[in-house]
């Protein structure tokens, strides 16, 4: 494939790093809504401790297939799907699995920022484990401090715990939602746009963030910025109509595609 | 710049205001002349014995409602435990659970017996209840108006948790946490003003029922001690009163009327308080 925007310098195809443990093992993955065809087969690997970007242009399914990595798809009610999704080996969908329990290990940060407007901060960090039956205030107390520090907002928040979530910025207000979803200790983070609600400088922070949380987790993100996509991801993902074009490396991605579909998206030539 | 029609244009406009000005004017009207009426009536009989005698016998005067305003307040009581459960609970099923098809024939269902005539209601329960406890009960009275008050709370329940963003939803049950727990903590703590509002303004407009009473609570010119006796209300009383023969009796039932306007106006407005900050969240 030889043709490249002229912006991006070309450089030989890089190999994934060896991060090489599988936390979600996707197999021929389709998903339904009625007689709505929405994801068609998608089959891969999501390495641990990586960041891994989904693309692609809106309804080709890169929302959907993010929700069914937590199960969340099944929100809506005409929803089915075929195929297999493994976490560490633990097949989400096998009968008498609960969607609470996978939740409990895949936790969600959505595009709109949505802590609960009748908690404190504090009670917004925790609120998955108190309402969850833990009790002992001590360990509530560690964790909430733990998770904020893990979101970068502990130092901003710190002298107002109990002030109403909704009185911060909608940065912060995101990253208390990443805070509130660490504090569960899931395995995996699904990223869903998660910063295009916000202005530049917010953005950033919560760029800078999703870099130092790859350290202990994994790392989906669904992303309309490509910038963004090539700036923080390991991997990417390029869904089209429902189907997976291409899954990469990002830097192959973003400099020699296999597939001229990506390099005409990527390159934003369409879509 | 002025266009050749620019004045026809300009009272045309001020036509239209002028002619939804009058019909806000309107509106108000009714209620201000009500209440105007009301005081002249009924404020000079109004004094500390209309809160705490009860009615003097034909002939003397004086006297009060205290039993017919406490009347009041034990058959609103007995409705909220009775409607306000199932009103809340069938409004968080519409909200939360339930079937598009099922949904749509509760709330037809809903909204037909919101349209019921007071009357009919009273008539369905001296079927139901009083016969059978072969008398007129401060009981009966209560389940009448917790009947009444099921549909009305149901569909504002509804209506207000459907005001939650489901983005709070989806945010719970992302973190893990079962649905029952979302809906209780997340969904109808978010939601509580407007539930409160929905019970209160669902009580305050049958406390002001008289047709199902009669066939119901029936009144009482004393105190109730037992449930399975007849109660007074205020509605009653001012039924009893406005169609007898005395001018102090009719005074009274003007203080009455006065009593329970003030009443539905002061849950209104405290309503409003209440609510007051609802809606200037940036969510």
């Amino acid at each position: 494939m030889a043709a490249i925007a002229n912006n991006m310098i070309v450089t030989a195809p890089t190999p994934p790093t060896a991060a090489n443990v599988t936390a979600l093992a996707v197999r021929n993955l389709s998903v339904f809504f009625g007689d709505n065809h929405v994801l068609k087969g998608v089959s891969l690997d999501i390495a641990a401790r990586a960041v891994t970007a989904i693309i692609g242009p809106s309804g080709c399914g890169k929302s959907t297939f993010l929700r069914a990595l937590n199960r969340m798809h099944e929100l809506v009610p005409e929803a089915r799907m075929t195929g297999e999704i493994r976490l560490f080996g633990d097949d989400i969908y096998a009968p008498g699995i609960e969607p609470v329990i996978v939740r409990r290990r895949v936790g969600m940060v959505f595009q709109k920022s949505n802590p609960f407007p009748t908690m404190s901060i504090t009670d917004n960090v925790t609120v998955g484990l108190r309402l969850n039956g833990l009790r002992d205030r001590k360990l509530l107390a560690g964790r909430t401090e733990q998770s904020l520090r893990m979101a970068a907002l502990w130092d901003e928040v710190k002298d107002r715990l109990h002030a109403p979530a909704i009185s911060l910025s909608g940065g912060q207000q995101q990253r208390l939602c990443i805070a509130r979803a660490l504090a569960v200790q899931p395995e995996v983070l699904l990223m869903d746009e998660p910063a295009s609600a916000l202005d530049p400088l917010a953005t950033s922070k919560i760029e800078d963030l999703i870099l130092e949380l790859k350290k202990d987790y994994t790392i989906v993100i669904v992303t309309h910025n490509m910038q963004q996509a090539a700036r923080m991801s390991d991997f990417t993902a390029f869904f089209y109509l429902g189907d997976l074009v291409e899954f990469d490396a990002t830097k192959k991605i973003f400099t020699s595609p296999a597939k001229k579909q990506t390099e005409d998206y990527v390159t934003g030539r369409f879509g | 710049m002025t266009a050749p029609n620019h004045n026809w244009r300009k009272f045309k406009n001020a036509l239209m205001q002028a002619v939804t000005l009058a019909c806000a004017i309107l509106v108000v009207t009714p209620l201000v002349l009500v209440f105007y009426h009301l005081v002249k009536e009924g404020f000079s009989s109004i004094n500390w014995a209309f809160f705490t005698q009860l009615p003097k016998s034909v002939g003397e005067s004086g006297g009060g409602m205290a039993n017919a305003i406490v009347g009041t307040f034990i058959l609103l009581g007995q409705a909220a435990v009775l409607g306000v459960p199932i009103g809340v609970l069938g409004g968080v099923f519409l909200s939360e659970y339930g079937s598009s098809r099922l949904n749509w024939w509760v709330r037809f269902t809903a909204d037909v017996l919101n349209g019921v005539p007071s009357i009919t209601w009273g008539m369905v329960v001296y079927a139901l209840v009083v016969v059978p406890m072969k008398g007129f009960s401060a009981l009966a009275g209560g389940i009448v108006l917790g009947l009444m008050i099921i549909p009305l709370v149901m569909r504002t329940t509804e209506e207000v948790l459907q005001l939650v963003p489901n983005g709070y939803r989806e945010a719970a049950f992302a973190l893990g946490i079962a649905k029952w727990r979302t809906i209780v903590q997340i969904v109808m703590r978010t939601a509580l003003k407007g539930i409160v509002t929905g019970v209160l303004l669902a009580l305050a407009r049958v406390a002001g029922e008289t047709a199902p009473l009669l066939f119901t609570a029936f009144g009482n010119h004393f105190w109730t001690h037992k449930l399975t006796d007849p109660i007074s209300a205020l509605p009653l009383q001012i039924f009893a009163y406005a169609i007898s023969p005395y001018d102090d009796w009719h005074r009274q039932a003007w203080a009455g009327a006065l009593v329970l306007l003030l009443l539905v106006l002061f849950v209104n407005a405290g309503v409003r308080v209440l609510t007051r900050d609802r809606f200037k969240r940036n969510a």
